[in-house]
C-alpha cells in the first residue's frame, strides 16, 4: 500500500546503528569463542562424560561420618577465624590509611583549594590503596605460603593486605561523599584533626562504614575459603586434597557445608548490618 | 491500512455487578456496589463521578481485570469468567484499557509502545520481528499523526512530556484490534485545545469503525458536549444515566456534592479513586 | 535555692535516674561485644606464625622476592607469550560475563514474581539454583570443571560462568520484581502471553540495570580470571603459578604486571561503556 505523500522518515532510523553493532558484537565474539577453546561438545565425549558422571554420582550420598564431619566442622571453623582475624589486620591497615587519604580532614584545603605537598602526599596513599587492592589476594597467598611456610597464616596476611585497600578506598569515598559540615566547622575552630575525626567524621559516617565493613566481612569468609587452594588452610585446603583424590562424596559434604557456611554469614551480615546501621 | 470491518463493536451488559478494587481486602467495602447497565455496540458513553465513585474499577471490571465480587458481566452475550481461560485470553483481546498513567515503558521509543496494542492479534514469530525491526510503521504513524504526534514517532517515551505520552496513551487505541476502547481519564494532562483535539479524534475514530467507546472523564463539559450518553457514578452506585440533552446542572450538582472543586472540570490532585481528604467547614 | 522556695531534695527539678552505662537490653551493644569475642577466639585458636613471618629468614626471602619483583622480565619471547595468556584471560572473562549475563536474564524470570496476583511457583526453587551457583566461589567452579572440560580456559570460562549466573540472576529477579508495573498490566489485560508482555514491557525497563550490573561483573570477573589458572583453567593464572613455583621472580613480575594491566583496561571499557549506554 502507498501512502498517498512519501514519508522518508518511516524507515527505522536506528536500523543502521544496531546493524552495526549486532555485526561488531558477532565479529568479536569469534576471536573469543576460539581463544577460550570454547568446545562444548567435549563436555558430552564419551570418555568424559563417563569420567564425570562417576564423579557426579559419588556426590550422593555426602560423606558422613563423625569423624570427616569433625574434621570438616573444625576447618569451617578455620576458614571463619581466618576471614576475622585477616578483617581485623585489614582494618588496622586502613583506617591510618583512609584518614591519611581522605580530603575531608584536610586542614590546607580549609580556605580554598588544598596546598601541593599535602594533595601530592594523599594522592600517594590513594595510589597505595589501589596497589593494594587490585593485586588478587591469591597472589598475596602464593608468595606468603612460600615466605611462611602452608597454613592460616599466609591466608590471614593475603586477606589483611587486599581487603586493607578495599576498605581504605571505600571509607575514603563515604567520607568524602558524607555530609562534612560537622567536621569542617571543627577544623575551622581550631580542633585538632583526630580531634575532628571523633567528634565530627565518625558520627556522621559510623552506620555506613559498619555496614560497609560487615559486608566485606561475608566477602572475606568466600575469599578464605578459596585462599585453601594454594594451601592457606581451612576448607578450601580441605577441597583441593578431595579433588585431587577424586573422592565425590567428601567434595559433596564440603562443597554443601560450604554453601550453607556463605548463606548463614549472609544471614549474619544482614541481621548485623540491620541492626547496628 | 487496518480493516475497519474486522473490529466490531462489543455489547455490553452488566447485571447487579459488584467489584472491589484489586489491593483491597476481602472484607473491604466494595468500589462498585451493584451495578446495572447495558451499553450496545458502537455506543459512546462518557462515565463521569467525583473521586472514589468506582469509575476506575467499573473499566477494570469490563476489561476483565478483576473478578466481579457479586453479579454479572455479559459481553456479547457471553459471561467471560464462565469460559475456558484461552477464549477468555481472546476475549481480552478484542478489548482495549487505557489506564489513567499511559502505560509506556520509559526507554522504549514510542512507535515500539505503540504497536504493542497490537499484540494479542500477533505471532510470536511476527512479535518477535517486530522487537528487532517494527512491523507497521505505517499505521503507528498514521494513528500518531491523528493526534498530532507524527514527528515523535522515533523518540523515546521519556523524552515526551506528560501531555504527549498521554496522547500516545490514547493512539495506542487506533492500532488495537478491539471492539471495545475503556478510556481511563483520557485528558488529564491536555491543555483545552489539545483536549479538544484528542476527544474529537477519539470520538471520531470510535465511530468510523463501530467501536463502543467508554470513557471516564472528570472534565465534565466536555463530556456533555461531545458524548451522547452520560452515566454519573457516585459511591459505587449509579447516580443516573441519561442522553447528554437531559443532563441537567442539577444532576452535576447532586453527583458532585461535597466535591464541588472537581466540578470544575480539572481532575484532583492524585488522580486515582482515592477517598478525597475529609473538608472542614467554618459555620 | 531561695530559703522561701519550697523544700525539695532534687533541687525543684523532676528525679530522675542517671541513664544506666550498659543497657542489658542495647542490642547494639551485645553485637559488639559478641564480635570482639569472635575475634579475639578467631586469633587465640589460629596459631598464627608470627615468629616465622618476622623471622630472619623470612625477612631475607621477602627482600629477595622484593628485589626479584622490582625487575621484570622482558624478554621477547616470554611477552609473546604473556600476550597470548593476557587475550586468553580477557576473553575468558568477557565470554563468561556474557554467558552468564544471558543465562541470568533467562534464570531471572522464573525466579521472580512479575504482578501481585501471580503465583510464581518456579520462584523457590529457582532462586535456590542461584544461591547454589553463587555460594560456590569460581575457582572452586574451575576445580571441578577441570574433570569434565579438562585442562585450559574452557574450564575457566565455564566456571566464571556458573558463578556469574548466580550472582545476576539474583540482582536481575531483584530490578524485575522491582520494576513500575504500569505497562506490563497494560499488556496483561489485553490477553497477551507473559513472555511477550516481559519482552515489550518489563525488559525495555530493565535493560539499562542489566546492562549496568553485567558490565560491573566484568570487572569482577577479569580479577577471578585472572587468577583461576593457578588451578590449572588456562591464562595468567597459569603462567604465574608455573613461574612462581619455579620461583622465577622477575617473570612473576612481569605476569603480575599484565594483570594489574588488564584489570585497569577492563575497568575503562566497562566504565566508558556504562557511560555510553547510560545516556
Amino acid at each position: 500500500m502507498a501512502p498517498a505523500t512519501p514519508h522518508p522518515a518511516l524507515r527505522d532510523p536506528a536500523w543502521s546503528g544496531r546493524l552495526f553493532w549486532a555485526l561488531t558484537g558477532a565479529a568479536l565474539l569469534v576471536p573469543m569463542l576460539w581463544a577460550t577453546e570454547f568446545r562444548p561438545w567435549i563436555l558430552f565425549e564419551p570418555a568424559s562424560l563417563r569420567s564425570s558422571l562417576r564423579f557426579i554420582a559419588e556426590f550422593f550420598p555426602p560423606k558422613g561420618g563423625r569423624e570427616f564431619l569433625a574434621l570438616i566442622a573444625y576447618e569451617s571453623w578455620r576458614t571463619v577465624a581466618i576471614a576475622t582475624c585477616g578483617m581485623a589486620l585489614a582494618l588496622l591497615l586502613a583506617i591510618p590509611l583512609t584518614l591519611a587519604a581522605t580530603a575531608v580532614l584536610s586542614v590546607s584545603a580549609l580556605p580554598g583549594r588544598m596546598n601541593a605537598l599535602p594533595f601530592v602526599l594523599r594522592q600517594a596513599v590513594r595510589w597505595l590503596l589501589i596497589v593494594l587492592r587490585s593485586v588478587p589476594e591469591l597472589v598475596w597467598a602464593l608468595v606468603f605460603v612460600r615466605v611462611v611456610g602452608l597454613g592460616p597464616t599466609a591466608g590471614v596476611l593475603a586477606i589483611a593486605l587486599t581487603y586493607s585497600g578495599m576498605l581504605g578506598k571505600v571509607y575514603a569515598e563515604v567520607l568524602e561523599s558524607g555530609e562534612n559540615h560537622a567536621t569542617i566547622a571543627l577544623l575551622r575552630n581550631g580542633s585538632g584533626r583526630l580531634q575532628a575525626f571523633f567528634y565530627g567524621v565518625l558520627p556522621t559516617n559510623a552506620a555506613e562504614l559498619t555496614s560497609y565493613t560487615i559486608y566485606r566481612w561475608e566477602c572475606a569468609i568466600r575469599s578464605s575459603a578459596v585462599l585453601g587452594f594454594v594451601g592457606a588452610g581451612g576448607l578450601g585446603q580441605q577441597l583441593i586434597t578431595s579433588l585431587k583424590m577424586f573422592n565425590g562424596a567428601e567434595v559433596s559434604t564440603i562443597l554443601l557445608v560450604f554453601v550453607v557456611l556463605v548463606g548463614v554469614a549472609d544471614w549474619t551480615s544482614a541481621k548485623l548490618r540491620q541492626v547496628l546501621a | 491500512m487496518l480493516d475497519l470491518s474486522s473490529n466490531p463493536g462489543l455489547r455490553i451488559e452488566l447485571a447487579a455487578l459488584a467489584a472491589r478494587h484489586p489491593a483491597a481486602a476481602s472484607d473491604a467495602p466494595a468500589a462498585l456496589k451493584s451495578l446495572t447497565l447495558a451499553v450496545a455496540a458502537g455506543e459512546q458513553v462518557a462515565v463521569i463521578g467525583p473521586s472514589g465513585a468506582g469509575k476506575t474499577t467499573l473499566l477494570q471490571a469490563i476489561a476483565c481485570a478483576l473478578r466481579p465480587a457479586a453479579g454479572r458481566l455479559l459481553l456479547d452475550g457471553e459471561d467471560p469468567w464462565s469460559l475456558p481461560v484461552a477464549r477468555l485470553q481472546h476475549l481480552r483481546g478484542r478489548l482495549f484499557l487505557a489506564p489513567q498513567t499511559p502505560p509506556l515503558p520509559p526507554r522504549q521509543r514510542t512507535v515500539t509502545s505503540l504497536l504493542a496494542a497490537r499484540l494479542p492479534r500477533q505471532s510470536l514469530w511476527t512479535s518477535l520481528r517486530s522487537l528487532v525491526y517494527p512491523l507497521g510503521i505505517d499505521e503507528a504513524h498514521e494513528a500518531l499523526q491523528r493526534f498530532d504526534l507524527a514527528e515523535k514517532l522515533w523518540s523515546r517515551v521519556d523524552r515526551l512530556s506528560g501531555g504527549e505520552r498521554q496522547r500516545v496513551g490514547l493512539a495506542r487505541a487506533l492500532v488495537a484490534p478491539a471492539g471495545l476502547w475503556l478510556i481511563d481519564e483520557p485528558l488529564s494532562a491536555l491543555d483545552p485545545t489539545r483536549a479538544a483535539m484528542a476527544i474529537d479524534t477519539l470520538t471520531g475514530a470510535a465511530r468510523e469503525r463501530g467501536v463502543t467507546l467508554l470513557a471516564t472523564l472528570h472534565q465534565v463539559d466536555v463530556a456533555v458536549a461531545r458524548f451522547p450518553r452520560i452515566i454519573g457514578l457516585r459511591e459505587g452506585k449509579l447516580a443516573f444515566d441519561l442522553p447528554a440533552s437531559e443532563v441537567t446542572r442539577d444532576h452535576l450538582l447532586r453527583l458532585y456534592a461535597q466535591h464541588e472543586h472537581e466540578l470544575a472540570g480539572a481532575p484532583p490532585p492524585g488522580t486515582d479513586d482515592r477517598p478525597p481528604p475529609p473538608m472542614i467547614v467554618c459555620r | 535555692m531561695s530559703a522561701t522556695a519550697p523544700r525539695n531534695p532534687s533541687g525543684g527539678k523532676p528525679y530522675s535516674l542517671p541513664p544506666p552505662l550498659i543497657h542489658a537490653r542495647c542490642t547494639a551493644c551485645w553485637i559488639v561485644l559478641f564480635i570482639l569475642l569472635l575475634t579475639t577466639a578467631s586469633f587465640f585458636s589460629l596459631n598464627l606464625q608470627w615468629g616465622t613471618f618476622l623471622s630472619l629468614d623470612a625477612l631475607r626471602k621477602m627482600g629477595r622476592f622484593a628485589a626479584e619483583l622490582l625487575s621484570p622480565s622482558t624478554d621477547a619471547e616470554f611477552l609473546g607469550r604473556l600476550a597470548v595468556a593476557g587475550a586468553e584471560t580477557l576473553a575468558m572473562s568477557a565470554l563468561g560475563t556474557l554467558l552468564a549475563a544471558v543465562a541470568g536474564l533467562m534464570l531471572a524470570l522464573p525466579a521472580s514474581r512479575s504482578h501481585a496476583g501471580d503465583q510464581a511457583l518456579a520462584r523457590a526453587p529457582t532462586r535456590l539454583v542461584l544461591n547454589v551457583l553463587r555460594s560456590v566461589p569460581e575457582l572452586a567452579w574451575a576445580a571441578l570443571l577441570l574433570i569434565a572440560a579438562g585442562l585450559g580456559p574452557f574450564a575457566g570460562t565455564l566456571a566464571l560462568a556458573l558463578h556469574t549466573t548466580g550472582v545476576l540472576g539474583r540482582l536481575f529477579a531483584e530490578a524485575i520484581e522491582n520494576t513500575p508495573q504500569g505497562p506490563a498490566y497494560a499488556l496483561r489485560v489485553q490477553g497477551v502471553p507473559a513472555g511477550r508482555v516481559f519482552l515489550y514491557a518489563t525488559l525495555p525497563a530493565v535493560l539499562p540495570q542489566v546492562l549496568s550490573y553485567s558490565l560491573y561483573r566484568w570487572e569482577n570477573n577479569i580479577r577471578a580470571a585472572a587468577v583461576l589458572g593457578v588451578v590449572g583453567a588456562g591464562g595468567l593464572g597459569q603462567m604465574l603459578a608455573f613461574h612462581m613455583g619455579l620461583f622465577q621472580m622477575s617473570e612473576t613480575s612481569s605476569v603480575l604486571i599484565a594483570m594489574l594491566l588488564l584489570v585497569v583496561l577492563v575497568d575503562l571499557l566497562s566504565y566508558v561503556a556504562r557511560r555510553v549506554l547510560g545516556r
